[in-house]
């Protein structure tokens, strides 16, 4: 392998790096807030069995944006758990993404075209996921 | 139980999933999922929920280190996302299809089957390759990474690309259908069919494992089988567990990582398998 092929790499290597731990910090500082709020919001929480069968019955999960930003206005917990989620679904897209840039730039060709395809299959999938959902 | 108790269960399951999952090269959704319907009776749709977005943390956690430190193949892991991805949506579409008996059967079959690929890898050496390949030297899929234990640079070879494709779009399929990352079949694909070294294997896979669920979580969320309250302690456990785990891993050698694998995998499958036909 010569130095050249290894540069452009190398410097993709620390840019990933560091989104996918910019990803997981922010959607955890979410998670953990949004899972505080909601023990603050509601006591019985803390000793009620009723609660729980309340918050894991199927049919209880938000499906879309527009629950999730709903919840936001509301100042609802599970709503800010849930945009922290959102943001550990987006991170690998966007690692993806990243690579793409960097593929683009040092005209690789071949693998320009191979993470356009996995781009393709990710933003792909929401779509598939609504048309299913 | 009531959700503070909940909580504070699902947290220290997904801790311990997370840290072994990371060692072994899984997402930790092979752990998850029991804990979650067995251990705290989860509704198996929001325990596949809660699982494959952990997965997509716990890829994330270890993979930041791994990608750092180059143990981990980007090119490899770019160019088998394809054939991941596109096994994923069709996974998930499989999902919406069959019931819960037949996706826990499909489960424990593709441990146990994962299980017996790893035991014939550490019993076997692999022969020497027959030919090189094509797509590995046009594409400069070979690399190279620093092994901590041996105290040296390893450099290695890629072969079977084309056998590498199909497996990978198996594995993403399985990971589509039943919410885990498949490390299971993603390790052993690229350690048994492409040669990679089982640590450059390992790290690999967890960084394909973020895609390949990233393009399954979409359509369960669309679903509504991502519940945030089931979540939350899942995916903080086990991103926690999985940074303890990446520390670990350049120091342990390479066939205790296999022998504690394959007996997980071989007690989780038959614990599944058994549970589908009782």
């Amino acid at each position: 392998m010569s130095a050249r092929a290894e540069l452009p790499d190398h410097g993709l290597e620390v840019l990933i790096s560091a989104l996918l731990r910019a990803g997981i910090s922010v959607s955890l500082a979410l998670i953990v807030a949004g899972t505080v709020v909601s023990f603050v919001h509601h006591p019985d929480y803390v000793r009620s069995a009723e609660a729980l069968a309340r918050l894991t019955r199927p049919g209880m999960a938000p499906r879309d944006l527009h629950d999730v930003g709903a919840g936001l206005a509301g100042l609802r917990g599970q709503a800010l758990v849930m945009l922290g989620l959102l943001v550990l679904m987006a991170t690998p897209v966007l690692r993806v993404a990243v690579s793409l840039v960097s593929f683009l730039r040092s005209r690789d060709r071949a693998f320009t075209l191979l993470t356009s395809a996995v781009l393709v299959l990710l933003l792909l999938s929401l779509f598939l996921g609504k048309a299913g959902g | 139980m009531t959700p503070l108790e909940f909580t504070v269960a699902a947290f220290a399951a997904s801790l311990a999933a997370g840290f072994f999952g990371s060692l072994l090269g899984l997402g930790g959704g092979i752990i998850v999922i029991p804990a979650l319907t067995i251990l705290l009776h989860v509704d198996i749709r929001y325990a596949i929920g809660a699982s494959i977005v952990s997965v997509i943390a716990t890829s994330s956690g270890a993979a930041a280190a791994y990608v750092r430190d180059r143990m981990a193949n980007l090119r490899v892991a770019m160019f088998l996302e394809t054939a991941t991805a596109s096994g994923a949506l069709t996974g998930a579409f499989l999902a919406g299809i069959l019931g819960g008996r037949w996706l826990t059967l499909g489960f424990g079959t593709a441990v146990a089957l994962s299980a017996v690929g790893m035991m014939r890898g550490t019993m076997w050496q692999p022969a020497p390759p027959a030919s090189p390949d094509a797509w590995a030297d046009r594409l400069r899929l070979h690399g190279s990474y620093h092994d901590g234990a041996a105290g040296e640079e390893v450099q290695y070879r890629v072969y079977g690309t084309k056998g590498g494709l199909l497996l990978m779009y198996i594995a993403g399929a399985v990971s589509g259908l039943l919410g885990i990352g498949a490390g299971a079949l993603k390790v052993p694909a690229m350690d048994l069919a492409m040669r990679l070294p089982i640590k450059a294997s390992s790290a690999t896979s967890n960084l394909m494992i973020g895609v390949t669920a990233a393009a399954s979580a979409g359509v369960y969320f669309a679903r509504g089988d991502i519940d945030p309250f089931v979540t939350a302690p899942v995916a903080c456990g086990v991103v926690l567990g999985a940074l303890l785990g990446s520390r670990l891993l350049p120091r342990i050698q390479s066939n205790a990582i296999r022998l504690v694998f394959v007996a997980i995998l071989l007690w989780i499958g038959g614990q599944m398998i058994w549970k589908a036909i009782r």
